[in-house]
């Protein structure tokens, strides 16, 4: 056959995947590298705490009496704390708990949600109706609210933080996968699979699933920094750990509240630490979104 | 095209008696030899339309097909024309079950596939294949040309050499053997296309369904692709039903046309007679829409407009579907009676009360038809 010849090559640039694609147009947005920028000092600085923090997070290292907290200086660069412990060992090290906090709900969260999405969005009919209902009900529920009940009815502790952020974003999940495996088989690639004779289960997780997967992707990314708030305010609450060493930033806001009038940069610490961590990830989540979204796909 | 009977090259042998079982079959004597293939028996698809969020209950159907009769034979190929929206690739869909019937049969080689499981009906789907409109659409994003190929393959367990049939089949169809590799995207709109012919004839089916398989593509792409579709029928016997809207392509490749207007067969004859004298008047309108490349006689072409809105598939008009806009409208019957596809001439099907009285021309178009003010509707592209 000579047909094709006639007809001229035209790929649009060599070769690649879609993911190489969108990894290109990530790395040209500036959005996107602040926000990696931020997430990966994030994450180096969690990971590292244990070597970078000058002082150890949990033991006083100099004299404060309530009246006067030493505020930032050479060797206490954020100063100290009411109890007399260096305030920047007690940030690293409370990155790294937001971190483990951060990922481990939102691994529990996304496992959850796509399990029940999945359902959802396999099988359709009562299954779906039976589902959604369930998630109608988790989100008719203001999420902090939620997580406070869950936290509560479960006890004190990082596990009950954990479990109970990792529970008010199953429905977000599920919701979202259900849509987008609901939205993908009724496209054309799926009839076509069906028309030659693929599996039914073989469409759904080789078809359906792989192309549902990327806003859940971003929806993850988001999630994170959703979740290390979350953390913070249960924190702030009182829900967490039980052992007051634990550095967690949350914490750490409400303990200074009662200096807030002599020493207020012990509230901005830690209150900076969140913003920062939250904004990086939901800026990478976002351009990870334009990235990935096929609205932006020529 | 060819239509002679040709001998089936890898499909089972028809079971004796269930082709009998196919309804009383229509001869459609002067059109093509050759034993029916597929038989589509009052086939209808109804979707049903739902209000209310918790209780939902159906408030009416947008009958998308609405009772067609139709036969094709091994070999042919079965051309359906008519608007958008008239059901012409939902009607394609339903025969190979991707669409779920609300009635009617169809018979599929002397099997009835109305009766089958989803597992027989997954196997017989190795047999008859389809085309799609959107050659991007159709194919998954994130799968490999060589993946998208080797699918039907893996999913029918077929024994062999599947990376060496995938080489074959890109060569059949025109494409490189370097093109396994690649992505979708990274194709032309003619060369996807391709690749979903390739995919269609993976299995060495009987029948292929396509469905305007080349009105998403460039003019000079649409030759190639209708060229290719001709060649591979000679080469590998298939029986093809041709889903299209253009009435250029589907005389090119038809050996009979059925035309559809909402939902319905008003009109079924070999290509060239239906094109040399349409019947139906709705056949004619579309007719004489075409423009004849002789200025003589194109001088003296007289168009028949269509007046008003192609009617919503939801409320069906009564009697005759078409009176709303017929500009041959008889007082009596046309409101009232629905005509039947019924067998004017020996391979000429109609459904009008009054097609032989128009055909000779006892009946004249309304004069208000032909008034060059009257807006033109659902006349199809036309090259």
């Amino acid at each position: 056959m000579s047909l094709a010849q006639v007809e001229t090559v035209a790929p649009e640039e060599t070769g690649g995947s879609l993911g190489r694609d969108a990894w290109r147009r990530l790395r040209r947005n500036p959005v996107a590298i602040v926000g990696a920028i931020l997430v990966i000092m994030f994450v180096a600085l969690a990971l590292l705490a244990p070597w970078l923090a000058p002082y150890p997070p949990d033991k006083p290292v100099g004299q404060v009496t309530p009246t006067s907290i030493p505020g930032p200086s050479a060797e206490h660069w954020f100063g100290l704390d009411d109890l007399g412990r260096d305030e920047f060992s007690r940030v690293l090290w409370g990155a790294r708990w937001s971190l483990v906090i951060g990922v481990v709900s939102l691994l529990l969260g996304l496992i959850g949600g796509m399990v029940l999405g999945l359902l959802a969005g396999a099988f359709g009919g009562w299954v779906d109706g039976l589902v959604m209902r369930l998630v109608d009900i988790m989100l008719s529920v203001p999420g902090l609210l939620f997580a406070i009940g869950i936290a509560a009815m479960l006890g004190s502790g990082l596990d009950a933080v954990m479990i109970a952020i990792a529970v008010v974003n199953v429905p977000i999940f599920a919701r979202l996968l259900r849509g987008q495996m609901l939205a993908q088989r009724q496209s054309d690639y799926v009839l076509a699979a069906k028309a030659v004779g693929v599996r039914r289960r073989r469409i759904v997780l080789g078809h359906v699933l792989p192309n549902s997967l990327t806003p859940v992707i971003v929806q993850g990314t988001l999630t994170l920094a959703v979740a290390i708030v979350d953390a913070a305010g249960l924190a702030f609450l009182g829900l967490s750990s039980n052992d007051p060493s634990i550095p967690e930033w949350g914490r750490m806001l409400a303990d200074t509240q009662r200096y807030l009038s002599s020493a207020p940069l012990l509230a901005v610490f830690p209150g900076l630490a969140i913003i920062i961590a939250a904004l990086g990830f939901t800026l990478l989540g976002e351009s990870l979104r334009e990235a990935l979204d096929p609205k932006y796909r020529r | 095209m060819t239509s002679d009977g040709r001998a089936d090259p890898g499909g089972p042998p028809p079971p004796d008696g269930a082709a009998a079982s196919a309804g009383p079959a229509p001869s459609n004597g002067a059109a093509v030899p050759g034993e029916p293939l597929l038989s589509v028996r009052g086939l209808k698809v109804h979707f049903p339309i739902r209000k209310g969020t918790l209780l939902q209950r159906v408030v009416g159907h947008v009958r998308a097909v609405d009772g067609v009769d139709l036969e094709v034979r091994r070999g042919m190929t079965y051309g359906l024309v008519g608007e958008s929206g008239c059901g012409k690739s939902t009607l394609g869909k339903a025969v190979l079950r991707l669409v779920e019937p609300t009635a009617g049969t169809v018979v599929f080689d002397g099997v009835d596939l109305g009766g089958q499981g989803p597992e027989p009906m997954r196997r017989l789907r190795r047999n008859m294949q389809m085309v799609f409109q959107d050659p991007l659409a159709s194919l998954d994003p994130r799968q490999s040309v060589e993946s998208a190929l080797t699918e039907p393959l893996r999913a029918h367990g077929f024994p062999g050499d599947r990376q060496g049939r995938v080489r074959e089949l890109l060569d059949i169809v025109g494409l490189p053997a370097g093109a396994a590799g690649r992505y979708p995207h990274e194709f032309s709109g003619g060369q996807r296309q391709r690749v979903g012919i390739a995919r269609a004839i993976a299995l060495n089916p009987d029948l292929i369904i396509a469905d305007e398989p080349v009105s998403a593509l460039d003019v000079s792409i649409q030759a190639q692709i209708v060229n290719l579709l001709e060649d591979l029928q000679e080469q590998l016997g298939l029986t093809y039903v041709v889903v299209a809207h253009d009435l250029a392509v589907v005389r090119h490749v038809s050996d009979v046309i059925g035309v559809m207007y909402l939902g319905a067969l008003v009109e079924e004859a070999p290509s060239d007679e239906l094109y040399a004298e349409p019947l139906h008047p709705y056949t004619i309108a579309l007719m004489s829409a075409i423009p004849i490349p002789d200025p003589e006689v194109e001088e003296r072409r007289r168009r028949i407009l269509l007046t008003g809105d192609l009617p919503s598939p939801v409320d069906v008009p009564s009697g005759c579907r078409f009176h709303t806009r017929c500009p041959f409208r008889q007082p009596t019957r046309c409101a009232e009676e629905s005509p039947d596809l019924r067998e004017m001439r020996p391979g000429r099907k109609v459904a009008c009360h009054w097609a032989e009285e128009i055909a000779t021309g006892t009946i004249r178009a309304a004069a208000s038809a032909q008034d060059p003010t009257a807006t033109e509707v659902g006349t199809p592209a036309v090259k």
